[in-house]
């Protein structure tokens, strides 16, 4: 047989020919036996071609990494991302945020989330950022001597406190 | 020392649940939905990236506010360490856990709800991976439910969440609403027509994934099918489950039309392809997994179409299940190897069939009358 096809991951003779339709685009990968193994193909867990597409970096469209720029949060980098096809942490996607997000058009039916928002989650997030604040204030009026907007800030502050915990006394 | 009842999986497999109990095996065609959502807690590591140490407190943080839901109460709760391959394995079987996690290192875990219709595996790919299993059809019921936990959920842990990506995953192919819902289908007549293909074509194209059994490569082994959204973002929740449930109505409509058409066809042929099961099922001594189910689902059949008690179909159910490698192993009280096993499913399926009854075929073949 005269030219074999070769795995797109290592180029050994590849025995393993996936097709999936994502998003009405054709995509083939050719894989040998140990990288399809190695890609969980046969995982139940399920396997998708996209995610291969991602891991091997076939995705047209995707920017090339940025050299040099590192999650500032987790310490992940882009070079990673491109190996595992996976994130170190939440904060990676705003640090990455020029190489994720030209992918996802690929990759979903929109950009934009359109679904179920963690409501209490999101209401403690701005209770604590406001209790932040309030307290920056606080400091900042005792230390310039402005008695009545401390007493304002203290007692906002107090009322932060309370809708944290509704129940306490 | 007798492990405690929380984490014994023996109290695990006596315990009823919804999928291998009698009276649940109602719907012929649609064995199981389920709806899994991926979560993960602000501030940390995904699991992958995490150090040893993150992935132990994660579990920690995460098993304290699962102990607080009232949908987990008494909830079995195992660390992946803690069991035994053969445990792991059955915990898979059972669609409990995934390949993934059975396979993770330190800090992973799992909480099951009693009646095993939820699943909470920590630190596989996300940090928690919400999981609701339920009998038949019925995403809509899912949905409920699991939405309802999650939410629940959300009173103790901050979510990694953007509100233009949503809820904020390892991996982005599952950003948005981190959803993945599926139905597992029984359609032995799309694959003895060959209409399995045309079926996953059309199924890619309206935006869904056609697995095996066990996930992508798993063969077609029972006939059994996984369908499920392929994509996360952009969507709502109840828009991506609409769709779905469309979907999976359409293909119960042709899986129906497919049965009709190979009774209109040749009834006898059918009639002896099942026949033929009953009989291997009554009299072998060497089953292979792959040759079991496809067996018991050709019995299943034989049930949708009335040669057999609707009755039983929760028993072929309960076999699929307790058929695979795990269970079987389990049940004997050790690992064997392959051969050892086929021997040993057969001695297992000789006796449940030995009292089944025998198939009902009222109009002989056409052919036959003259």
């Amino acid at each position: 047989m005269a030219n074999p096809l070769k795995c797109d991951l290592c180029s050994k003779p590849a025995t393993v020919h996936l097709t999936q339709i994502v998003n009405n685009k054709v995509h083939k990968v050719d894989l040998c036996e140990a990288c399809a193994e190695a890609k969980g193909v046969t995982d139940p867990g399920g396997f998708s071609l996209a995610d291969l597409l991602l891991k091997a970096s076939l995705t047209p469209d995707a920017a090339p990494p940025t050299p040099g720029t590192r999650c500032p949060r987790c310490g992940y980098t882009p070079v990673e991302f491109k190996k595992h096809g996976r994130l170190g942490c939440p904060a990676c996607y705003e640090a990455f945020a020029t190489l994720v997000e030209p992918m996802l058009a690929n990759m979903h039916s929109g950009v934009t989330h359109a679904g179920k928002v963690p409501a209490r989650s999101l209401e403690r997030k701005s209770l604590y950022d406001r209790l932040t604040k309030l307290e920056l204030d606080l400091t900042e009026a005792i230390k310039s001597e402005r008695y009545e907007d401390a007493a304002r800030a203290r007692d906002e502050i107090n009322q932060v406190k309370q809708s944290f915990h509704p129940d306490a006394p | 020392m007798p492990r405690e009842d929380s984490t014994s999986l023996a109290a695990l497999l006596s315990a009823p649940s919804e999928l291998t109990d009698p009276g649940s095996s109602k719907t012929a065609i649609v064995l199981m939905t389920r709806i899994r959502l991926a979560r993960n807690v602000v501030g940390h590591s995904f699991p992958g990236w995490a150090k040893p140490a993150q992935r132990e407190q994660i579990l920690t943080t995460c098993r304290d506010a699962v102990a607080r839901l009232p949908q987990m109460k008494r909830c079995f709760n195992f660390a992946v360490s803690d069991l035994g391959e053969l445990e792991r394995q059955i915990l898979v079987e059972r669609h409990l856990i995934s390949r993934e996690l059975s396979g993770s290192k330190g800090g992973a875990g799992v909480l099951i709800s009693r009646d095993q219709a939820f699943s909470l595996m920590v630190n596989e790919e996300d940090h928690l991976r919400i999981q609701v299993l339920r009998a038949g059809l019925n995403l809509k019921r899912a949905w409920t439910a699991i939405n309802d936990l999650d939410s629940a959920l959300e009173e103790h842990l901050d979510f990694a969440f953007s509100p233009t990506l949503g809820y904020l995953t390892a991996c982005p192919t599952n950003l948005g609403t981190a959803m993945r819902a599926s139905a597992m289908m029984h359609l032995p007549a799309l694959v003895i027509s060959n209409q399995m293909e045309k079926v996953v074509r059309a199924v890619n194209q309206l935006g869904m994934v056609v697995r095996g059994l066990f996930g992508e490569g798993s063969d077609a082994s029972g006939s059994i099918f996984q369908i499920s959204n392929q994509t996360t973002l952009g969507e709502a929740e109840e828009v991506i489950l609409k769709r779905l449930g469309s979907v999976l109505q359409s293909i119960v409509e042709h899986e129906v039309n497919a049965r009709a058409r190979l009774l209109e066809a040749d009834a006898g042929k059918l009639h002896d392809k099942i026949g033929r099961a009953y009989g291997i099922l009554q009299n072998s001594y060497l089953l292979t997994s792959g040759e079991a189910m496809n067996l018991l689902s050709l019995l299943r059949l034989g049930i949708d179409l009335g040669l057999f008690p609707d009755d039983q179909r929760s028993l072929i159910d309960r076999l699929l299940i307790e058929a695979q490698p795990g269970h079987l192993q389990h049940a004997q009280r050790g690992e064997c190897d392959a051969a050892q096993r086929d021997a040993l499913r057969a001695v297992r399926l000789r006796a449940e069939f030995a009292s089944f009854p025998r198939p009902e075929i009222r109009s002989a073949n056409p052919g036959a009358a003259a």
